[in-house]
């Protein structure tokens, strides 16, 4: 289907049917528990779920079939941001437009940063990309405050009137698609669930299931072949006669198209760009996700994305007194002692888990969350069948 | 003439530290071939060690001084240290001061124990891995440390003073006979620190035996290993040495900057950059890339530069960065070969 292979189409399905229930599977535990803090199931994280997931697919379109460590990929998902916020400052409210031109903006400037970065490789390549990024943040900080709008970044405001849109006198624009806002939702009250369908998420949802797509027919074109071939051995590549740069450079321009699609994307949800988003940190994680998932796998970066920020969100909102309630069942010294050894790792703390639980994942699952679930797998398969060695040895991806 | 004078002594001791940090990045990066990505974390428990200190010297115990009261009229409980019972309030209050010069002895053993844990317990284990994954773990490391760091001492930066003896500027256009550089003694003596660590760096590695086994080492490893030397302990020496130097260089900093937790990968970004401009793999090529940037950056931040090219001195290092590796691949000094695959 799609002119997909049956294993990649079931792929595509589940995560589309995944995608379109998430509401649901988010949402496993009634609102008035005491484990409905652990429910992801609200408009705003699910956004960040997709929205991240399309930025570390793209991420992983680069630095999975090529092989080249990008650092300063952040930059493009700032520069799509400006220019969607842009769009809906002058244009109109619509979000389409403010996406196309994310994508559009961000790819002309991939294709700059690229052009010169791709010139060296290894950690060379790195450094530059990320020097690319540091100077995007440094301007977008300080000199370019016109374009910018400097620490406070921009937002849509009262005084904006897009020439598309006719709003009241005083009103605020709202970002919306066709009149459908992004805000909107619809609660569905089963029992003592609460589950939020929200009309942002499902668009940022749809979308991500066609960059999924393509990004799985990038993977198993010639094109992605020939990025592979650039991995494995890029001078045996050029001995053949062959010039990799408009390769490189494809794979490069397309990954940070991504990225403004993601940038376009958040903007169109929360309408507001800051230059933090293209500080270096932001770089980093999405290099976190990418690892943390699977380097090189169709669905890795996606897992990776979702559990980087489910930890931001879900991690950082423990505190200390949810944590007596929970261990208020032990003795007082034992509930103490307990509280104050987990307390490090929650609360403002989340990032030494993350830093924890990455350290683990690069020492022992050097294939990320993907290679743990294969490895899974493939223990229950032998013990199925013991005598048979597994013909799929080769990493699916 | 004096404002160029004044910019190039600017920049020494900002370039003091990026230098120092990419000389242990280099020697890391040299010996056993990786690239360390925790090493911002060192310069930050460098600093931290200088604030232990500080701490510790100052723990006191409550005392009930009957000659003065507070607003109530009750007898006024001061906080006294205990060296001030061992040796006098005076001498005391001297130690304290002196926290920060002191903070050298005491961080060195603690920077050689958690370079040397560093590397057995972890590093080791990825020489045959690929730079990624090298690069990777040691980022993982580098917020772990981060954190553990902020989860003991909190996120606020805490200031920690130099000895008061260097506490002022002094005129330093005296010195050499121009007018109105008035310039931070501690800022003087972090340079000449970094060029005393510097120049032993180099000194140990060309002048002793052991450096010299090093240096063969770094030249080509299986034939040392093959003439019966134990390379790998030799070089997890160099590693608590590299880690030595990083540590040293924050004990130092933190007059300069009031230690926080996230000093270390501020540093680290830009003492990245100038390893790659430097040259991976090249020491002197670190330690000029390093000095180099540091000036340029203070010239970049000048009031005329900055009126001609508004916001020049936050891009600076990264726009030189930018051309070095564009006109010369492998930096200011790099050697063929190192980290292209």
């Amino acid at each position: 289907m799609f002119g997909l292979n049956s294993k990649d189409t079931s792929l595509l399905l589940v995560v589309a049917v995944l995608t379109l229930l998430a509401p649901f599977i988010l949402n496993p535990f009634p609102e008035n528990s005491d484990l409905a803090q652990f429910n992801a199931g609200y408009p705003d994280l699910m956004q960040r779920f997709v929205i991240f997931g399309i930025f570390a697919i793209g991420f992983n379109i680069l630095f999975g079939l090529t092989g080249y460590l990008s650092f300063g990929h952040a930059a493009f998902l700032g520069v799509g941001s400006y220019a969607a916020i842009w769009m809906m400052k002058l244009l109109t409210l619509n979000v389409i437009p403010a996406i196309f031109m994310g994508i559009v903006v961000a790819g002309l400037f991939a294709l700059v940063v690229g052009f010169v970065s791709l010139r060296r490789s290894g950690i060379y390549f790195s450094i530059l990309t990320l020097a690319f990024a540091q100077m995007s943040y440094a301007l977008a900080y300080s000199v370019l405050t016109p374009i910018t709008g400097g620490e406070t970044g921009l937002q849509i405001k009262p005084i904006d009137r897009p020439l598309l849109s006719n709003l009241e006198p005083g009103e605020i624009g709202r970002a919306n698609l066709f009149g459908i806002e992004m805000g909107n939702s619809y609660l569905l009250n089963v029992g003592g669930w609460q589950f939020t369908f929200n009309a942002g998420y499902y668009i940022a949802a749809v979308v991500m299931l066609i960059a999924f797509y393509i990004s799985i027919r990038i993977f198993r074109s010639p094109f992605g072949m020939m990025l592979r071939a650039v991995k494995s051995n890029q001078n045996r590549l050029n001995y053949t006669g062959l010039n990799s740069k408009p390769y490189t450079l494809a794979a490069f321009v397309i990954s940070g198209m991504y990225a403004g699609l993601a940038g376009g994307l958040m903007v169109a949800m929360d309408t507001q760009v800051g230059p933090e988003r293209m500080f270096w940190t932001a770089s980093g994680e999405v290099v976190l996700m990418a690892i943390l998932g699977g380097v090189g796998t169709l669905i890795g970066p996606v897992l990776g994305a979702g559990m980087i920020k489910y930890m931001e969100n879900i991690l950082s909102k423990i505190n200390d007194a949810i944590l007596h309630q929970w261990f208020a069942f032990m003795p007082d010294g034992l509930e103490n002692f307990k509280v104050a050894i987990i307390h490090p790792f929650i609360g403002k703390g989340w990032h030494l888990t993350l830093g924890i639980v990455f350290m683990l994942v690069v020492i022992f699952l050097p294939g990320g969350l993907v290679e743990g679930g294969q490895r899974i797998g493939r223990l229950f398969r032998r013990k199925k069948r013991k005598d048979k060695p597994s013909p799929d040895a080769t990493p699916a991806e | 003439m004096e404002a160029i004078v004044l910019q190039v002594l600017n920049g020494l001791d900002k370039g003091s530290a990026y230098a120092l940090i990419a000389l242990g990045l280099t020697l890391i990066f040299g010996t056993l071939g990786v690239v360390n990505f925790a090493h911002g974390a060192l310069f930050m428990i460098g600093a931290f060690c200088a604030v232990t200190l500080q701490r510790l010297l100052s723990l006191s115990h409550e005392v009930v001084d009957e000659t003065r009261t507070d607003f109530l009229g009750n007898p006024l409980k001061v906080d006294v240290p205990y060296l001030a019972d061992w040796f006098g309030v005076d001498a005391a209050q001297s130690i304290i001061n002196w926290s920060v010069p002191l903070a050298i002895l005491f961080s060195i053993p603690i920077m050689i124990v958690v370079g040397i844990a560093m590397e057995r317990g972890l590093i080791k284990h990825f020489y045959k891995r690929p730079h990624a994954d090298q690069i990777l773990v040691t980022f993982g490391l580098a917020i772990v440390l981060q954190e553990i760091i902020k989860a003991i001492y909190g996120a606020n930066p805490i200031p920690t003073p130099a000895p008061p003896a260097f506490t002022g500027s002094f005129d330093f256009g005296a010195l050499i006979g121009m007018e109105n550089i008035i310039y931070p003694y501690w800022r003087l003596i972090y340079f000449g620190f970094a060029m005393v660590i510097i120049a032993g760096v180099f000194a140990f590695l060309q002048f002793t035996t052991f450096g010299m086994v090093v240096r063969a080492g770094m030249a080509d490893r299986e034939t040392v290993g093959m003439l019966g030397i134990n390379i790998d302990k030799r070089f997890t020496i160099m590693f608590a040495i590299a880690a030595c130097v990083a540590g040293l260089a924050g004990v130092m900093y933190t007059p300069i900057n009031s230690p926080n937790y996230h000093m270390g990968m501020d540093f680290l970004v830009l003492s990245f950059v100038v390893v790659v401009v430097g040259g991976m793999g090249s020491l002197p090529g670190a330690v000029l890339a390093g000095f180099l940037l540091g000036i340029l950056e203070s010239f970049a931040s000048m009031g005329q530069v900055i009126d001609l090219l508004p916001g020049i001195n936050q891009i600076i290092i990264y726009l030189v960065a930018i051309v070095i590796l564009l006109t010369r691949p492998r930096g200011l000094m790099g050697r063929k070969g190192v980290m292209e695959e």
